[in-house]
């Protein structure tokens, strides 16, 4: 394999594998950073998956091509609906945020599973006839070597998923939104002497996070496992958090880790191929990302990163 | 004595919600939920087998149950108990397997020691990144489920010998020197996989409300988790009492997954995902609410559910997941109980309303009682 062929193989599972890592944790720093503890992830993805499978499957014949991007905003419409469940049981509920997030856990794949069975009468559905697969991004991709190595034969959605991040970064800290979000996840009560709508904001946080985590798990299931069934998001929402504290709750900071940890998942994949990498046991790929995070999370950060009121629910004075 | 009761009510209330609702799904998508719940309880309760089965369902939930709520009570929120019960479960099998010819008053001790042991460890390493450096013992624990499950799975298929496996996913089956089961459970519950990991759960509820409530240490991880910082000044190591009580919480887990793999399945197999005797065994103890009858209690509850849920598809078409969506809902309903204290708090006032006039009634009816019974006296 010429070195050539091999970049550009590993630059793109990459892509392929960081992209819902990227819209998930970036999901999770908008929740964290208003202040909700947000371990439901996983779940948010699982239901991401399931409506963008419901969607691809009964609208493939209609939107053709189009169908695995209008996926995207089905998930991303049942991921909000869900993260409300999330967001009325912190905020409003005054619930635990982690025994909120364990019930967001262990309510979507049983939710999942369960309607799957009721609407195609099994435990997993057919694949899906219109996935990402790979595009070329036009224009960029007749850079010579470069654009051959990243922008041709390469995942829409990965590149979608770095704008967001960029994006993202500009809303949490250069908009007068994301200072509010800000300043109810650092100091709920002071904000709220300010006149700031404490719930109102951590309602959004929430629900941007299920926004963002919902197109996550569309992207896993319309391009990595490309059906649904219980076993399509396992792990992917835990390791978007890991990615969210790795990039210390700033979406770059998520970018990054959630690219380094989608190429560690992919040489998991593609390791075998490679020449010098066939040696190394998959195992160690496989546990890598979750070792350099808990290594980075013991020596590195501690606990003082997160935001302050992080997980704290806000109990407004009567 | 009050605050007991109150969260006696949550749970309850918690149980009723969650069926409730697991009612309207089946509603909305055209089952009969009495039909449904009729066929749970049928397969739950409908033979000694079935009973059996719920049986060897609360076995590990008991004991992970019970691992959070010490871990709890430490301060912790230990979401590894899943992790931590596949490290028990992969060494107690792979222990039992490589001496085959050990005698049975040796092997059992050891591997049920071997398999907490490794759960202890599993437990103990997070424990020491909280006290030692402050890292986020929930973020640790479920990564460490992952590095668990990938090093279980790899372990199992790569570097366990052929000679003690069936094949490349599955090991063969402990011997019997190594079997919890016991022929007489067996034939009395029909061939139901139950084993003598009962007792030692149960065992397990005593002993640690002993440790918890009657000793030193239990007082001492106690007053950590109710205040770290005064317990520091009473001279107590907090980061000691941490280490330990994760310790303990993982060395739980890995007893549970030890009894799941030397009393239930008798092997070890690769696994999808974490094993759900972990997450249920967090939602037994929330359930529970800390006390050490309600672990018993929600236990069985949602073993129940379990067993009966596998009956539901044959005999009323509902899915097996309903009984999911309903454990998921109940631990909702027990994490917003400020929702069923509201409502709580609202009947109990619409109740004193109505309360205080026959109550005014009975102050008059019991001062005339009172003045009979003087009356009496002289």
């Amino acid at each position: 394999m010429s070195l050539m062929a091999m970049l550009s193989l590993v630059i793109s599972s990459t892509l392929v594998y960081s992209a819902p890592l990227i819209f998930t944790s970036i999901g999770g720093t908008f929740s964290e950073r208003g202040g909700v503890v947000n371990v439901g992830l996983e779940g948010i993805m699982g239901m991401g998956a399931f409506a963008s499978i419901v969607f691809n499957l009964t609208f493939a014949n209609t939107f053709g091509a189009a169908t695995p991007w209008l996926g995207l905003v089905a998930g991303a419409f049942v991921g909000v609906i869900f993260s409300l469940l999330h967001a009325v049981a912190t905020v409003t509920l005054r619930a635990d945020h982690i025994i909120s997030g364990t019930v967001i856990n262990l309510m979507a794949p049983a939710l999942g599973v369960f309607l799957i069975k009721v609407l195609y009468g099994k435990g997993q559905t057919a694949p899906i006839s219109q996935d990402f697969g790979y595009a070329s991004v036009p224009g960029l991709s007749h850079i010579p070597i470069l654009g051959q190595l990243f922008f041709a034969k390469t995942s829409g959605p990965a590149w979608l998923a770095i704008f967001v991040a960029i994006l993202s970064w500009y809303i949490i800290f250069k908009t007068k939104f994301g200072l509010r979000l800000r300043s109810v996840g650092e100091n709920p009560q002071a904000a709220d002497t300010l006149g700031l709508n404490v719930a109102k904001l951590r309602y959004s946080g929430v629900m941007i996070s299920g926004l963002l985590g919902g197109i996550g798990g569309a992207v896993v299931a319309q391009s990595i496992s490309l059906n649904y069934s219980a076993s399509t998001i396992v792990g992917q929402g835990f390791m978007a958090m890991a990615a969210m504290i790795f990039g210390r709750w700033n979406p770059l900071g998520a970018l990054g880790a959630s690219l380094f940890f989608g190429l560690s998942q992919s040489l998991a994949v593609v390791g075998a191929q490679l020449p010098g990498l066939k040696s190394v046991p998959s195992i160690w790929l496989q546990i890598a990302p979750y070792v350099f995070t808990i290594i980075v999370l013991a020596f590195f950060f501690g606990k003082t990163r997160a935001p302050k009121a992080d997980g704290v629910n806000y109990i407004k004075a009567a | 004595m009050a605050a007991q009761k109150n969260s006696f009510s949550v749970a309850l209330f918690s149980v009723l919600f969650g069926l409730i609702i697991g009612a309207v799904i089946m509603l909305i998508f055209g089952y009969n939920p009495i039909s449904g719940y009729t066929a749970l309880l049928g397969s739950a309760f409908g033979s000694t087998q079935d009973i059996g089965s719920v049986l060897t369902q609360m076995t590990p939930l008991i004991l992970t149950a019970l691992g959070f709520t010490v871990a709890q009570t430490a301060g912790f929120f230990n979401i590894g108990l899943s992790g931590q019960a596949l490290a028990g479960w992969v060494g107690a099998v792979w222990y039992a397997l490589s001496f085959p010819n050990m005698p049975v008053y040796l092997m059992l001790p050891s591997a049920l020691i071997i398999g907490a042991g490794l759960g202890a460890l599993a437990g103990a390493i997070p424990g020491w990144l909280r006290a030692q450096f402050g890292a986020s013992e929930v973020i640790v624990t479920i990564m460490m489920n992952y590095i668990l499950l990938f090093l279980g799975n790899n372990i199992l298929q790569n570097t366990m010998s052929k000679g003690i496996k069936v094949s490349a996913e599955t090991t063969k089956q402990v011997g019997a020197n190594a079997s919890l089961q016991m022929k007489w459970l067996t034939d009395l519950t029909q061939g139901s996989s139950i084993s003598a990991g009962i007792f030692i759960s149960v065992f397990m509820i005593f002993v640690v409300w002993f440790v918890m409530k009657k000793t030193t240490l239990g007082f001492e991880i106690r007053a950590v988790g109710l205040n770290s910082d005064a317990a520091k000044y009473a001279g107590m190591s907090a980061k000691r009492n941490a280490v330990i009580a994760m310790a303990i919480s993982g060395g739980l887990a890995g007893l549970a997954g030890t009894i799941e793999g030397l009393g239930n399945y008798l092997n070890f197999f690769t696994q999808n995902g974490s094993p759900s005797i972990g997450f249920d065994g967090m939602a037994v103890a929330l359930l529970g609410g800390g006390s050490y009858l309600g672990v018993l209690a929600a236990a069985a509850i949602f073993s129940v559910l379990k067993i009966g849920g596998l009956g539901m598809p044959m005999s009323s078409g509902v899915p097996f997941e309903l009984v999911d969506i309903v454990t998921a809902s109940i631990i909702f309903f027990v994490g917003a109980s400020y929702l069923i204290k509201l409502i709580q708090k609202r009947v109990k006032a619409m109740d004193d309303k109505a309360a205080r006039a026959s109550q005014d009634k009975k102050a008059v009816k019991a001062a005339a009682d009172s003045n009979k019974n003087s009356k009496g006296g002289e």
